[in-house]
């Protein structure tokens, strides 16, 4: 009897193969949705193509009562909606595991495996019988699988319902062909074949505190609660949602009531080459300002990112990291801007790097990215990726602590100047080896000329060695010195760990599920993520801690591996790589996989 | 770009203007470039605007690129900010900074190649924003810095110092200024103050983006037989469409209207610009007009005057409906939508 056989609650994965530009995506998020208002932990993985209409898309379910929420490679239903991806999506659904697909045709004989159980629903037939619109009869083909699913694995449709009325609320035309369409599916589902199945949704209590949220909301959610004014930007995938949600989040919060201007700017740049130099003049200015992209804006900005380091000037920078080189996969995922990021522009230069694991940390580091690029007049890039970008997860809810006020580093006033008998933009610096900065508009005393070329401490053009090496080793001490305010590791211990693993961002889910599975398999290990760059002590403890370490993360050449062994003292061959970097989320299976082979060979 | 500081004396004669401060007040240090550049007039002329503006030196932001144009910030009004950033990219750091600050005062200097070659499109894109600035292109036709190469204004024909015949047709920012619907379109010369002057006043009180457009010889470079952009050439082929004077707010403006035709606008801060002068049909208001009074030039001929001049254009803050505060100075507190408030928006995402 295969394992899925076995009656299982709130454990399973589901995946949906769609066509896309066919509104399967709403059908896909209602039923995410409404397992999270069931309580139940749940992840929604959207696969899609870098394309309009017409090619395949997928989206994948895991329901999971531990609270994994890394992607499943084990799919107990597949909905099967794309004849086109018909052979490749019945091979993936493991064996004993059902196929839903539209019974309106009959499936090819070739398609049936033995092992697998098939649930046709006739839905084209269905909606074409009860909806006349074309447009509409497509549409709701969606919402009645969605129905077929509900009575498949027990989805309250109470919770269902509920979630329509508030999504149709001001349009009861739709709200009443959605739930026509619904009602079609669910109860074809409840005549026809034994409901539940062997796997089902049960209530849970798991989700009181915890939102549903995209890691670029939570993003641009974080820049107004940053209190950023000015943001410039160029349209790119998977990006662009950060400024949207960042426009939504103004029109909200920041039209002045009693005057109905705007307390923010936001623009829309030629390209980000100049969306990066929007963003150095307004910090320059005075105001918090940021820019969001993917890796090939990144590239463009390097240039003057280059210029922000050595002149001194705070910039926020959000990559939204997407697979490269070049155009790369625009919509799969990847980690594959790290290095890029980390020594960004030509010359001698290093940049601090925030690595955000989900949308929740996206929200608060994102405050924590103007913080920091004030405190020490440089630019902070956050690296987050398409799939914490664009995917929602289940995170704990944020939370605001309503005494925070920005830190802006230092930055004399004009009263301020009055005491200073000549201000000297680059001497006097503090412990951390940042020198206060003036504003344009506020002293003629505070005036000096920001420049790209070579300058000496105090802000004058020099070509003298002496000079120009005087500023650059400090803006090297000023570097490592913020090591001791980015965000320390996160560090997960196990009794008797032979071995420590690392990874950053969105690998987190799919590791702790790993170090959780080698555990019950006799393979303890050690786990540390890492949040920020440079790296602080704990990680050179870490390190040093460990016989050697896995190092696991979604881009070819191990980018941060590279970079731990770069800027500590770890030896390179204690460092062994786990990669996976095809495009898709990470699971645990790649994780467990990928170690457990390496450590046979010792 | 080495600095040399002026000796601070001030003879005590000097005329003091309504901030009670001399034009030494507005200098900045020593220039570097070649005796006789072109560049160190229009510092000359920008310096003299400046202080007969009055505009508070801390309130100027001047902003540049690379080349030898983008040196000549630090020549003029030591006590504004400046900002030397990357080649090609004031416009963008301008228009950064503005949307933090409208309310400072902002001049970028620029050159041919900043502007018409690697700052093309970021200049275009200003433009269009419409972005409350001066925006000077120092324009001689070459390369100096990197030693004498044609740049994308070089005029059909123009000879390069080793006798190289330029084939490809020139960029002319004024007709691009145009055509892109810039709000203020001049073109004068280094070597006329008198004209550049009030232009530049002009431009300073124009609400939206000022584009002038200043040819200004390379002597070491493009200053030779052959070249159309020397002074011998310039002030051959130079021909004004209009004169124009600044009327400062406070003045009161004393009819002199020209036998030729005369055109008195209105600026937004009180100010009038009164073009004297004018050829017959010439309306420095009417953009069309005064394009086909620009094509139907004979080739070669170099038209100066402030060209085109719409006041009542919308800048980049009134298309942004943006506050009036500027962005920098408005206080967190009414940034921040507090705790509550979050509590409430996540009700939305469950």
């Amino acid at each position: 009897m295969h394992d899925v056989l076995r009656t299982r609650v709130n454990d399973f994965a589901v995946k949906l193969a769609n066509v896309n530009g066919t509104g399967s995506a709403s059908a896909n998020g209602l039923l995410m949705q409404a397992i999270f208002r069931m309580g139940i932990p749940v992840c929604g993985k959207n696969l899609f193509p870098s394309n309009i209409q017409g090619l395949p898309t997928w989206y994948e379910i895991r329901v999971n009562k531990d609270g994994h929420s890394a992607r499943a490679l084990d799919y107990d239903l597949m909905v099967a909606m794309n004849s086109q991806t018909y052979q490749q999506d019945i091979k993936e659904v493991r064996p004993g595991g059902y196929v839903l697909y539209d019974s309106s045709w009959p499936l090819d004989r070739d398609l049936h495996r033995e092992d697998a159980n098939f649930l046709g629903v006739p839905l084209a037939e269905m909606c074409n019988r009860n909806f006349g619109d074309p447009r509409e009869r497509i549409l709701m083909k969606n919402i009645a699988y969605a129905g077929a699913i509900a009575a498949a694995i027990d989805l309250d449709m109470d919770v269902v319902n509920a979630l329509l009325e508030e999504k149709f609320s001001t349009k009861k035309a739709l709200l009443e062909s959605n739930h026509k369409a619904l009602q079609l599916g669910y109860k074809y589902a409840k005549d026809h074949f034994e409901c539940p199945l062997p796997f089902r949704l049960e209530k849970m209590d798991g989700n009181a505190d915890k939102i549903l949220i995209d890691g670029n909301t939570a993003t641009a959610l974080g820049a107004v609660y940053a209190g950023c004014t000015v943001a410039a930007w160029y349209p790119i995938t998977p990006a662009t949602s950060v400024m949207d949600a960042f426009k939504g989040f103004c029109e909200q919060y920041r039209r002045d009531p009693e005057t109905g201007k705007n307390n923010y700017l936001i623009i829309q740049a030629e390209d980000e080459l100049a969306a990066i130099g929007m963003v150095l003049g307004a910090s320059w200015n005075g105001a918090r300002a940021f820019t969001s992209t993917a890796g090939p804006g990144l590239s463009l900005m390097n240039e003057l990112l280059g210029l922000a380091y050595y002149a001194e000037i705070p910039a926020v920078l959000v990559d939204v990291q997407r697979v490269g080189p070049s155009t790369g996969m625009p919509t799969r995922t990847q980690q594959s801007d790290v290095l890029e990021a980390a020594y960004a522009s030509h010359g001698d230069t290093r940049h601090i790097l925030l690595f955000p694991s989900n949308p929740h940390e996206c929200f608060h580091f994102a405050v924590k990215a103007f913080d920091l690029a004030e405190r020490f007049q440089t630019p902070v890039i956050m690296l987050s990726d398409l799939d914490i970008g664009m995917n929602d997860w289940v995170v704990p809810r944020l939370t605001w602590d309503d005494s925070y006020r920005p830190d802006r580093g230092r930055v004399l006033t004009a009263e301020d100047l009055k005491n200073v008998p000549k201000f000297l933009r680059y001497t006097n610096e503090d412990e951390n080896f940042v020198a206060a900065r003036t504003l344009p508009g506020v002293s003629s005393k505070g005036s000096y000329f920001v420049r790209g070329s070579g300058h000496n401490k105090f802000g004058g053009y020099t070509e003298i060695p002496d000079e120009y090496q005087e500023v650059m080793d400090r803006l090297k001490q000023k570097h490592a010195a913020s090591a001791k305010f980015v965000p320390e590791p996160e560090i997960h211990r196990r009794e008797g760990a032979k071995f420590g693993i690392i990874a950053m961002g969105g690998c987190d889910p799919a590791v702790r599920e790993a170090v959780d599975q080698l555990d019950r398999q006799g393979t303890p290990a050690d786990y540390m993520r890492v949040r920020g760059f440079p790296f602080s002590e704990v990680v050179q403890t870490f390190l040093a801690e460990h016989e050697f370490c896995f190092v696991v993360e979604q881009n070819r050449d191990a980018q941060l591996r590279s970079l731990l062994t770069l800027e500590t003292s770890v030896p390179k061959e204690k460092l062994k790589s786990v990669l996976v970097y095809g495009g898709f989320p990470l699971s645990s299976r790649h994780v467990v996989q990928g170690i457990l082979s390496q450590l046979k060979t010792f | 770009m080495p600095s040399i500081v002026k000796p601070s004396a001030t003879h005590p004669t000097l005329q003091r203007n309504a901030l009670d401060l001399t034009i030494r007040d507005y200098e900045g240090t020593m220039s570097t470039l070649c005796a006789g550049c072109g560049h160190d007039s229009i510092t000359a002329a920008i310096t003299r605007a400046l202080w007969e503006l009055a505009t508070p030196p801390h309130r100027i932001a001047k902003l540049s690129g690379i080349g030898c144009s983008s040196k000549t910030p630090t020549y003029f009004v030591s006590g504004a900010h400046g900002f030397n950033s990357a080649h090609g990219r004031m416009p963008a750091i301008a228009t950064g900074a503005n949307a933090a600050n409208r309310d400072l005062t902002y001049i970028g200097v620029s050159g041919d190649g900043d502007s018409l070659s690697i700052g093309l499109g970021q200049l275009c894109h200003a433009i269009r924003r419409n972005v409350r600035m001066v925006y000077v292109i120092e324009n001689n036709g070459v390369y100096g810095l990197t030693k004498g190469q044609f740049s994308a204004s070089s005029d059909i024909g123009s000879k390069s110092k080793r006798g190289e015949a330029n084939r490809m047709s020139p960029i002319d920012p004024v007709r691009l200024a145009l055509t892109l619907g810039a709000s203020f379109v001049a073109r004068s010369f280094s070597g006329d103050k008198e004209q550049l002057v009030p232009i530049l006043k002009a431009a300073f009180s124009h609400r939206g983006f000022a584009l002038i457009d200043v040819v200004s010889p390379c002597v070491t470079f493009n200053d030779h037989e052959g070249s159309t952009k020397s002074y011998k050439h310039t002030r051959k082929h130079t021909l004004k469409a209009t004169e124009s004077d600044f009327v400062p707010p406070e003045k009161e403006i004393l009819a002199n209207i020209s036998t030729n035709g005369s055109t008195s606008v209105a600026m937004h801060d009180g100010s009038v610009v009164r073009f004297t002068a004018v050829p017959k049909d010439y309306d420095p208001t009417d953009r069309n007009k005064v394009v086909a009074y620009l094509d139907n030039q004979p080739v070669g001929e170099c038209v100066t005057g402030l060209l085109y001049i719409d006041p009542g254009s919308s800048e980049m803050h009134e298309l942004g409906n943006s506050s009036a505060t500027p962005l920098c100075e408005l206080p967190y507190e009414k940034l921040c939508p507090g705790s509550s408030e979050l509590e409430r928006l996540q009700e939305e995402f469950r």
